[in-house]
């Protein structure tokens, strides 16, 4: 039986007991990072105490506990979005090192001088400095899905971007800065019709905390994640990739794991997923991951969202309400994300810097402020450092409201 | 409410924030570098006429949070004037006010204005903030420019 009582799950996060300053913490960083419930630190600890061992190695009961935990957490993963087989499946460091999985073996095998990767406009430093690594090498051309206002992407130019020498779309599935969640499935779907040739990454960071991801059915290429804003712990992500297609790609770090054979002449390589997969893993974060899942599987997805939904317009008009207050990103399919700036009663901006030390001084609230590393979206918007206040579903109305109170202190010293 | 981080946004903090000295271009000037703050992405281009050792002018651009531009406009104030070493000096005694446990009244005294400061250091990660100014001086003090420096 699936619930959702969000009086348990704040319980279930032993983080949200903590106090800031005197002040219980109220935590709206979570597109930075999520927190992470009793079951996933139990769990590593639990890991730590009676199963350390490394994996695919020794003949020995640790090393078998810890193998099959490993690879039961890939099945974990596997059977949450909706994957075909484990193969598909592929561990890494984080979204990051997904996306530059694709670049180093997808891209450098694929794609050549004169052909085309397109992105877009609101794209994380992670999903543009790998390609345009990539381009620098190949000679290959990035082009760029312009957004409107709103901060929604214009598909009519997406549309037009898409010709015979597109071999790579590379976009976010929700906007870490704006929360627009983009329609990817139609994106998918220009994009196969483009061209078999022409494939799809999604960076699917800021969704999975969001909305249940079925891979098969949105028919994506790769689709890439961090365990750490899934509930899970640092340091461990996932490249999911289809098969036939990860089984023609050329491999990705040399080393242990992921061969059948080694001689000095030349050497054999493991199907996927261990061919991408060199080296001693993230062990513990692999079965941490799998002990968040489980986490997960037992809320409701439909009224998490809900949830969220409810406390995003409850946000988005409390803020509204606050004189000088500007909200960036106002997409008609938004995740909960609130990204804004402030102006004293003279028009000019407060920093984002001073807005983030008053919220969390005052209020105990934490927030992120900068450029939330999409440097080109803040020169669209003009604007050089923004707050961004990111939900998740263990956050209340009262959290909500510690955040505006927090902004009318910031009017007090700002006037 | 506030009086915590009053302590930190001091009244002369706020002004020399909102409306910053010296912030402007300056075309004369003999020595120029920029600074750049990775944690918020803050850029300053800090301006100096240098004759003879002294800083005869100085100005910055760019833009940032109260305490960086308080920062930069307080010492663009108190520097005019000084020369290289007595701006090194200062540099030296306004880092241990944001960093060190106290001030003697002497470092207070020396520091005139910039003692508004203190209060930063409650707030570590602000440090950066009310020294990328500082830094951003030292490196075009430290500057070796063949041209410019003909002119002294």
């Amino acid at each position: 039986m699936k619930t959702f009582d969000i009086k348990k799950i704040r319980h279930d996060f032993p983080i949200l007991q903590q106090k800031i300053k005197g002040r219980p913490l109220i935590y709206l960083d979570n597109a930075a990072s999520t927190q992470k419930p009793y079951s996933v630190i139990e769990r590593l600890d639990h890991f730590y105490r009676h199963e350390n061992s490394n994996v695919h190695r020794g003949i020995h009961t640790l090393s078998e506990i810890a193998t099959e935990e490993f690879e039961q957490s890939r099945e974990k993963i596997r059977q949450f979005i909706q994957a075909k087989s484990f193969a598909e499946i592929v561990f890494v460091r984080g979204t990051t090192e997904a996306i530059n999985l694709v670049a180093q073996t997808y891209g450098s095998s694929q794609i050549k001088a004169g052909d085309e990767i397109i992105i877009s406009h609101m794209e994380h430093h992670a999903n543009i400095v790998p390609w345009q690594i990539l381009c620098e090498k190949t000679g290959a051309q990035l082009k760029v899905i312009p957004i409107n206002d709103a901060g929604e992407l214009i598909l009519e130019e997406y549309q037009r971007l898409l010709n015979p020498k597109t071999k790579l779309v590379a976009i976010c599935h929700i906007s870490n800065t704006l929360g627009t969640i983009n329609p990817i499935k139609q994106m998918i779907q220009w994009a196969h019709a483009n061209s078999p040739k022409t494939k799809i990454l999604i960076d699917g960071a800021q969704a999975v905390a969001h909305q249940k991801i079925d891979v098969h059915a949105l028919d994506c290429d790769f689709y890439a994640f961090s365990g750490h804003k899934l509930f899970g712990p640092t340091g461990i992500g996932v490249l999911y990739g289809k098969q036939e297609l990860l089984a023609s790609l050329p491999p990705y770090q040399g080393g242990g794991s992921m061969i059948t054979e080694v001689n000095l002449e030349k050497s054999h390589y493991r199907e996927p997923p261990y061919k991408f997969e060199a080296g001693t893993p993230h062990i513990a974060g692999a079965i941490g991951l799998g002990a968040a899942i489980d986490y997960l599987n037992q809320l409701d997805f439909d009224a998490i969202n809900a949830h969220e939904q409810q406390l995003l317009h409850y946000a988005t008009a409390a803020l509204l309400n606050i004189k000088g207050l500007h909200l960036i990103g106002a997409a008609k399919e938004k995740a909960a994300i609130l990204n804004f700036t402030v102006s004293d009663s003279h028009g000019r901006r407060v920093h984002g810097h001073d807005i983030s030390d008053v919220l969390n001084a005052e209020a105990g609230v934490a927030v992120r402020a900068g450029q939330h590393c999409t440097m080109p979206l803040m020169q669209h918007y003009n604007v050089d450092s923004t707050v961004r206040a990111s939900l998740a579903f263990y956050n209340n109305k009262e959290d909500i409201d510690a955040l505006i109170a927090g902004l009318q202190s910031l009017k007090q010293l700002f006037k | 409410m506030l009086s915590n981080l009053r302590e930190l946004y001091q009244e002369m903090i706020l002004d020399h924030g909102r409306n910053p000295r010296h912030h402007h271009l300056m075309p004369q000037a003999n020595r120029l570098a920029h600074g750049h703050n990775q944690i918020c992405g803050d850029r300053l281009t800090v301006y100096l006429k240098i004759e003879r050792g002294t800083i005869t002018a100085i100005s910055f651009q760019g833009s940032g949070c109260a305490i960086s531009m308080a920062s930069a406009s307080l010492m663009s104030e108190i520097l005019s004037g000084k020369t290289h070493k007595e701006a090194e000096t200062l540099f030296e005694t306004f880092h241990q006010l944001l960093t060190c446990e106290s001030a003697t009244s002497k470092q207070l005294h020396d520091l005139e204005k910039l003692a508004v400061f203190a209060g930063v250091k409650a707030y570590p990660t602000r440090v950066k903030c009310a020294t990328l100014a500082w830094h951003t001086l030292l490196a075009a003090l430290k500057q070796k420019n063949e041209r410019v420096s003909t002119e002294l």
